[in-house]
């Protein structure tokens, strides 16, 4: 068992885990964070991608001793006083989910794009996008809300 | 108490692009997977899967894993074949089909690579998969079966030497003129083989269930990540003995299925009796590995089919011999599947004569079951593609040869030869509306500059006319079929005493958006707000009744369920008005949620203030019941036929294979609209399935029987860059077998687009000799295809 301090999603926690403790089963089961989702056991899929102080990361290919002194970000921890993302709001208009599993790791990969290009076209999201699968959408429309929230704000990682 | 009803607004719902009620949960992470569920006192299973196609099991040993840190409990096959019955299959296709028992954990064989050996059950999820490790098991090898043909050879290995043969069953279907009488008339002949590869679902959401027991009573509730809540509920009784009364099943927020959660898994029933031996609950969670072997395959057929027709190109006859993949086992519905695509192979043309066989065989590989489009897919690829080489043939123009074929608007309702009747449709319009937006012309004018030239990239163009049966099924249809359930749905309505509404569906739906399309269907019937009306689906205690959704049934059954019972909610609250008004029933308006009394607009009631009102029931008409909720279900008359016209086109590099899709434009008609931003949404996650099935995807064995694409990394499930943007546009020839005249959306994309996209790359291929590239049309593939044609003419 190894000590670790990490913040999420504003809340700081100290626990007791083991070195094996993959970081996205530390957030589901021990912290009961369960936005964020598992997809495959090959970190490929892209449904379990949180942000590790400031970058996005596959949780499921990151020990939770790795987060030791850092701060993760959910999609659990992007709404402020109820208030929605640009990029949340744009996934809603442009119907960009379908069953919504592969939504929070899609959010928070494009959160990262939008960091490094705040003004991508279509061609640059899709390419930016290619760690994450989604099966239900044909990522038609969720090009065009990571274009709309582009869009709608330069503050996007607000 | 109505005034907390939103306010009323007066546009109408269906047809109107709404955004999704269901999206505020998912996009802020606020969801109810079943993985998400936890419990006080807990326990995890893992299953110990078999790592061979095929082996006797000589000896299982539970016992070390009970020594591991945090197991509970471990069984072998044995062990929990005391409680356990076989896992049902639903559609005894033919009288003589051969069915073999199908134990949830296999008891003296495996049968297939990831058949579950023995079950272990600890306090977490580490643990538990730990302890696998420590079971005990000896295999004596055993041949696999793999291959379609020499599994029906007479000294093949069997699958199930109990049962003396790997052939499941025989299904003729032969309608029309005799095939080879009509063949001898033809001018020319053409035939073909195609292989339907086997795909693996991939649905985001692995699959999971979590069984929660009440030990006092007796009465457990199963939370599923499953599409068909009410049939796993029968079916778990029937498999546990439990009775079906103390069974609750819950599909909470499901991450898609596209039919691989159509099913009874033997990991649900393993489950629900490890709950009900250790009275604690239990959890079990997928890996995607793990699913890959052990949630059921579609497609894996091999098709031969040949065609005889005029030398105009006038079709007279189609045969068909299927060899289908049924895999190890018959799943709930496996053996149905090719039989579903009997009935489209005909499609939209005309012809004399029919002749359809489909023989289920038997293989050491993971089931097959259904798998977007189910059948039908299968049988739009194989007519699509032949009648293609049909135009090659007579040097026609592929849009020419269907149109000499097939069924003119003025024609319907049209008997289709294989029995069918098409109510609807309008072939024309949706083609000619897709060649304007495509733009045919002029990419066959640089299809032809560039073969010309001799370019190393070639541009091909493909053709998909397609239609399909929806709205799943005519349950008399069913009961012909020998599937043994009905094909009905059922809605009801509960007016709350605060005038919201409660639509309650046997629909259960995993991305379908079905709580706002219903909202939609409700709130015009009832003129109530679109904000007023919850949809309740999923939970066999709420709604208690229902078929599920699968094959595109959900909206024009189950939608069409909702429209009924909520028209039965107004004649109920007209009763009740007519009361209060002091009015004669017929004397009554019905406008946009308001009865008003002819002549006196004055005097008025909401239908939301009568919800109130027979909650009091101070003041109901006499001998009325007090209530005006109303239940409808929903025996549908006939199916419903969505079709459409899919143009891709591809730029396919002759030196590498590589092909680039370089436009892709659809015109589905899919009836009315009820919500066209969720209908835009379905055909764009349709065609990627289907694109995938020609470029990427496939279940790849090797000759040991092991699943050589097992895992994500190495099954290429295409990603946002691998698929172009679409240009998806539509007609509107209704349905006129339902109220709404709805046709369903889920399938189309998938069923139309793999021909569309294979049709192209043979075309882009067919000048330098090429006729057929095999699915999926991988670079290597299309290169070698190009060299073996290459080599063919020098
Ligand atoms: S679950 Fe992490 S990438 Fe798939
Ligand atoms: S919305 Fe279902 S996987 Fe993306």
């Amino acid at each position: 068992m190894t000590r670790i301090s990490v913040k999420v999603d504003g809340t700081a926690y100290e626990d007791e885990v083991e070195p094996r403790l993959l970081l996205v089963h530390y957030l589901r089961d021990r912290l009961g964070l369960t936005g964020t989702p598992v997809g495959c056991d090959t970190s490929s899929c892209g449904a379990c991608t949180v942000e590790l102080d400031g970058t996005s990361v596959k949780s499921c290919s990151v020990l939770a001793v790795q987060a030791d002194g850092g701060e993760v970000t959910t999609v659990q921890g992007l709404a402020r006083d109820g208030e929605w993302t640009p990029l949340q709001r744009a996934f809603h208009e442009q119907h960009a989910l379908q069953c919504g599993y592969c939504t929070p790791g899609m959010i928070m990969a494009a959160r990262d794009l939008l960091r490094e290009n705040p003004d991508p076209d279509a061609d640059e999201v899709r390419e930016a996008l290619e760690g994450n699968m989604c099966r239900c959408t044909g990522y038609q429309n969720i090009v065009r809300a990571v274009l709309a929230a582009a869009a709608a704000s330069e503050e996007v990682t607000a | 108490m109505t005034d907390q009803s939103t306010d009323r607004n007066t546009e109408r719902e269906v047809g109107r692009s709404r955004l999704r009620k269901e999206d505020a949960r998912l996009v802020t992470g606020q969801t109810n997977w079943t993985d998400n569920i936890s419990v006080t006192g807990l326990l995890h299973i893992a299953f110990l899967r078999s790592p061979m196609a095929h082996a006797r099991i000589e000896r299982v040993d539970v016992s070390p894993a009970l020594e591991r840190p945090g197991v509970v409990a471990a069984f072998s096959g044995r062990d929990l074949a005391e409680g356990l019955g076989s896992l049902p299959c639903a559609w005894p296709v033919t009288e003589d089909i051969v069915m073999p028992d199908h134990p949830p954990v296999a008891v003296d064989e495996v049968r297939h690579a990831g058949d579950p050996v023995a079950v272990v059950v600890a306090r977490d999820r580490y643990a538990a998969a730990d302890a696998l490790e420590a079971v005990e098991v000896d295999y004596e090898p055993l041949e696999p079966v793999l291959d379609l043909e020499a599994a029906l050879a007479e000294d093949a290995p069997l699958v199930h030497a109990d049962k003396g043969t790997n052939r499941s069953y025989v299904w003729p279907l032969k309608t029309g003129e005799d095939y080879e009488t009509v063949k001898r008339r033809a001018d020319v002949v053409v035939t073909r083989r195609f292989h339907q590869q086997r795909l693996i679902a991939n649905a985001m959401e692995p699959r999971a269930v979590v069984v929660t027991p009440l030990a006092a009573s007796g009465e457990y509730t199963v939370y599923s990540a499953t599409q068909v809540p009410h049939i796993l509920r029968i079916m778990l009784a029937t498999v546990t003995g439990i009775p079906e009364q103390k069974l609750r099943v819950v599909a909470p927020d499901v991450g898609g299925g596209f039919g691989s959660k159509l099913q009874v898994y033997g990991e649900e029933a393993v489950a629900l009796e490890v709950a009900r031996r250790l009275g604690r609950p239990v959890k079990w969670t997928e890996s995607r590995s793990e699913g890959y072997l052990a949630t059921h395959h579609g497609r894996g057929m091999i098709q031969d089919i040949e065609v005889a027709a005029t030398g105009e190109g006038r079709l007279l006859g189609l045969k068909v011999e299927l060899l289908a993949d049924m895999g190890a086992y018959l799943m709930l519905v496996t053996p149905g599947i090719p039989i579903l695509g009997a009935f489209m192979y005909p499609a939209i043309y005309k012809m004399d004569a029919y002749d359809f066989t489909c023989t289920g065989v038997f293989t050491t590989k993971t089931p097959t079951d259904a798998y977007r489009g189910a059948g039908r897919p299968e049988a739009t690829f194989a007519i699509e593609r032949i009648m293609d080489e049909l135009a090659a043939e007579l040097g026609l123009d592929p849009l020419e040869v269907r149109r000499r074929n097939w069924i003119r608007h003025e024609e319907f309702p049209y008997d289709s030869i294989a029995g069918l009747t098409y109510d609807s449709g309008n072939y024309e319009a949706a083609t000619e509306k897709a060649l304007a937006l495509f733009g045919y012309d002029d990419l066959r004018a640089e299809q032809q500059k560039r073969n010309e030239r001799g370019d190393t990239v070639r541009l091909g163009i493909g053709v998909s006319t397609y239609t399909e049966m929806c709205g799943l099924a005519p349950s008399r249809v069913l009961r012909d079929l020998r599937y043994a359930a009905g094909g009905w749905e059922a809605a009801s309505i509960r007016m709350l005493p605060t005038g919201k509404v409660e639509v309650v569906t046997g629909t259960s739906p995993h991305g379908q958006g079905h709580v706002t399309s219903w909202s939609q269907i409700a709130a015009d019937v009832l003129g109530v707000p679109f904000e007023d009306i919850e949809v309740v689906h999923g939970d066999t205690r709420a709604a208690p009744q229902g078929m599920d959704t699968y094959g595109s049934r959900s909206l024009v059954v189950g939608g069409s369920a909702v429209h009924h019972a909520a028209e039965k909610v107004v004649e109920k609250a007209r009763k009740v008005a007519a009361h209060l008004l002091e009015a004669n029933e017929n004397d009554l308006d019905f406008t946009d949620g308001v009865f008003t009394v002819k002549g006196s607009p004055e005097a008025r009631r909401t239908i939301q203030e009568i919800a109130f009102e027979t909650f009091t029931s101070h003041d109901v008409p006499d001998g009325m019941e007090p209530t005006i909720n109303a239940e409808h279900l929903l025996n549908p008359e006939n199916f419903s036929y969505p079709h459409g016209t899919h143009l891709c086109a591809v730029e396919v590099d002759t030196e590498t294979g590589q092909i680039r899709i370089r436009s892709y434009v659809c015109v589905d008609d899919v009836g009315r609209v009820i919500n066209p931003v969720i209908v835009e949404g379905q055909v764009h996650g349709g065609l990627a399935q289907g694109i995938a099935q020609a470029l990427y995807e496939e279940a790849v064995y090797d000759d040991e029987g092991n699943l050589v694409t097992g895992t994500m990394a190495d099954y290429l499930v295409p990603v946002a860059g691998d698929l172009p943007e679409f240009v998806t546009e539509r007609t509107e020839t209704p349905a006129t077998s339902n109220p709404l005249g709805v046709k369903g959306v889920g399938e189309a994309g998938t069923i139309a687009s793999t021909p569309a996209v294979v049709g192209a790359v043979v075309d882009a291929l067919r000048p330098l000799g090429v006729n057929d590239v095999t699915m999926p049309c991988t670079p290597e593939r299309v290169w070698r295809a190009v060299r073996s044609a290459k080599e063919a003419s020098a």
